[in-house]
């Protein structure tokens, strides 16, 4: 009867780790399928990048048969990419920097200090966010060429200084602190300036990786609005750049691919530093709603 | 060092009045513990002694300083919270001598003090640990090292031994004690725990609902409860209150509890300014009642039946139940009885206390 009893259980044990496994092998499979569409893009940017000129428009092939190493040697010398890359590290790093510095501060104020309209004045706030973002397109540019901004690289990063949603996110960071530990940092000599600096800023590094990659990638990404503000070809970011290699009569593909690759490869990089607090700041969100 | 003065301290919130007109004096050097059960307003009158909260009435003064409207910084004060409120991105070292660099005191200053105040408390291996690396109690102590640091004229405590388990507990109370007399800093803390409070303070102000109920040592508090609620709270097991009324029959006097009546013709003189039938609550302590059983029953006041018993080592605990009135009793530790046994019940009545049932004020001291 023991026997019996015995042999049933590793029966049933072996069973629910074969189904364990098979489990295991079915998600693998969807995930590495799911990856592959994801990662087809890029691997197609790339070999693109490395075909010859004419295979282009014959039958597609993903691995080109040989390297053309030199498409990117072309792809660089065809516009100043150097100057192009310059305009958008500022840019890039203006509207990082002051989208970190002003939405931690201005998410410490909605999250703790008592003022009077807090409540209204961050509903109205989080409404901008709803807006669409062509909306505002006319109205700023009046604005930046009124302060004669255009073709500066003020003018690019002035409308994007400060984020509704950066506000909502440290917002909502801060509110999960200690109460306590406020109330300490005051009683230990602290202003509200000094506890935000010491106290929460250093506490923020996943709310800070996570918008500073938001930003980052908009702002790298961003097309339309260099496109309205600037005229001179020697304030254009990377994305008008590339753009160059689309003409009226036809795209040099290969040429665009590489300029490409060349430029998408400090926003991998940068997702793949801070991918761990991106991963973090999205379970923080899910939390959230 | 400091005396701190609250005259008739009012703070609401909204419709609810936390504290009620309070008036409390805690003397030079002091060890004042605010007793009460949540929210009776203790920890808000800790807060507005910090700064934390601004009062709506009322004055507070830490020795010759009106602070109602100074800033928490500028009130010379220490306060350690519940949750310890360490910085937790700082290491132990950067804890305690954060509150000094606030204050722009030199580097070389501040080190002496951070390397003598974790001597004092036995932390010195632990200055370059972050708090996440620290046990409960480990933290615990860079708490009071950041309080203790900056030489304050007045401690504030807010239940800082709650989140320690209960062993340790009962160690860092005797810690903080013998902290506060070699330190000779005057001392407020606040908890709910009568235990705690009983072990370590000078003197107990006991709140309820807002309002002070008495302020008096711990022994005075346990023999003289100015308040039925101050003699229910007070005492572990705390004392029995039962509901009565006074009446008079044959010339005598009884309280009837309904189940039971207890001759109390020995307290006439005590009692001839109170009315007859008028509701009284009767207090006794769980020491001060005596269990007779088999062989020993006859003087009893009125029979009763064993409800439960908890031994305790040191004693025994027995509930008795009457009609629907239960009563507990501290019994030896050698006490043995059945459930739902019927044993006699006999009160000591030099040690009963009456309370006016309305008021809950003690109808004689």
């Amino acid at each position: 009867m023991k026997k019996l009893v015995l042999s049933q259980m590793i029966v049933r044990n072996l069973l629910d780790r074969i189904a364990h496994i098979m489990q295991r092998i079915l998600l693998h499979v969807f995930l590495m399928a799911f990856g592959f569409v994801m990662l087809m893009p890029f691997l197609w940017m790339v070999t693109t990048s490395l075909k010859p000129r004419e295979l282009v428009r014959s039958a597609p092939h993903l691995i080109p048969t040989h390297f053309h190493w030199q498409n990117y040697v072309i792809a660089l010398n065809a516009a100043p990419f150097g100057k192009y890359y310059l305009n958008t590290i500022i840019v890039v790093l203006g509207i990082v920097i002051s989208q970190l510095l002003l939405s931690s501060l201005a998410g410490y104020a909605f999250a703790r200090l008592r003022f009077p309209g807090k409540n209204i004045i961050f509903l109205i706030l989080l409404s901008t966010m709803m807006m669409p973002y062509y909306i505002t397109l006319i109205p700023s540019y009046l604005i930046i060429r009124t302060l004669g901004l255009v073709n500066t690289h003020l003018g690019l990063i002035l409308p994007f200084l400060v984020s509704a949603f950066g506000i909502f996110l440290f917002r909502q960071y801060y509110i999960g602190f200690p109460k306590d530990l406020e109330d300490k940092a005051l009683i230990d000599g602290c202003s509200r300036l000094q506890i935000w600096l010491y106290i929460y800023l250093p506490l923020s590094k996943p709310c800070l990786a996570a918008l500073g990659t938001f930003a980052f990638l908009f702002a790298w990404n961003s097309f339309l609005w260099p496109l309205v503000i600037t005229t001179d070809p020697d304030m254009w970011t990377i994305q008008l750049g590339l753009a160059m290699f689309s003409g009226k009569y036809g795209t040099e593909w290969t040429y665009l691919m590489a300029g490409t690759t060349i430029s998408v490869i400090p926003a991998i990089a940068l997702f793949m530093i801070f991918q761990k607090y991106y991963i973090k700041h999205l379970a923080l969100s899910a939390r959230l709603r | 060092m400091a005396r701190v003065l609250i005259k008739n301290l009012v703070k609401r919130f909204g419709k609810i009045i936390a504290v009620n007109n309070l008036n409390l004096e805690v003397k030079d050097g002091e060890f004042l513990v605010i007793l009460g059960p949540s929210g009776c307003g203790k920890t808000t009158t800790l807060r507005c002694i910090a700064g934390l909260e601004t009062p709506d009435e009322g004055e507070i003064w830490i020795g010759e300083t009106l602070v109602n409207d100074l800033p928490p910084k500028d009130r010379d004060i220490a306060m350690v919270f519940q949750t310890y409120a360490l910085y937790p991105h700082m290491t132990v070292y950067d804890n305690l001598a954060f509150p000094l660099k606030m204050r722009k005191i030199p580097k070389q200053e501040i080190d002496v003090k951070v390397k003598k105040v974790a001597q004092m408390l036995g932390i010195r291996e632990l200055l370059d640990r972050k708090p996440m690396q620290l046990s409960g109690g480990q933290q615990q102590r860079v708490a009071l090292g950041s309080a203790i640091v900056r030489e304050p004229k007045l401690f504030l405590m807010d239940e800082p031994l709650s989140n320690i388990d209960a062993k340790l507990r009962v160690y860092m109370r005797a810690e903080i004690k013998k902290l506060q007399k070699d330190l000779g800093v005057t001392t407020i803390y606040v908890t709910h725990d009568q235990i705690e409070a009983m072990a370590i303070a000078d003197r107990i102000a006991v709140m309820n609902k807002g309002s002070l109920q008495q302020v008096s040592s711990p022994d005075e508090l346990y023999d003289n409860p100015a308040t039925s609620f101050v003699a229910g709270f007070i005492g572990s097991p705390p004392m029995n209150l039962i509901d009565c009324s006074l009446i008079e029959k044959d010339g005598k006097l009884f309280l009837d509890a309904g189940e039971f009546t207890i001759n109390i013709s020995d307290l006439r003189d005590i009692l001839e300014t109170t009315r007859m039938g008028s509701e009284i609550v009767l207090g006794i302590r769980p020491e001060d009642i005596i269990i007779l059983q088999r062989g020993f029953k006859g003087k009893e006041d009125f029979n009763a039946n064993i409800y439960t018993i908890e031994p305790l080592g040191l004693e025994t605990i027995v509930t008795v139940k009457k009609g629907n009135k239960l009563l507990r009793i501290r019994a030896p530790r050698d006490f043995r009885a059945n459930i739902n046994e019927e044993v006699g019940v006999l009160l000591n009545k030099q040690k009963i206390y009456l309370f006016d049932a309305k008021t809950g004020k003690r109808l004689y001291i």
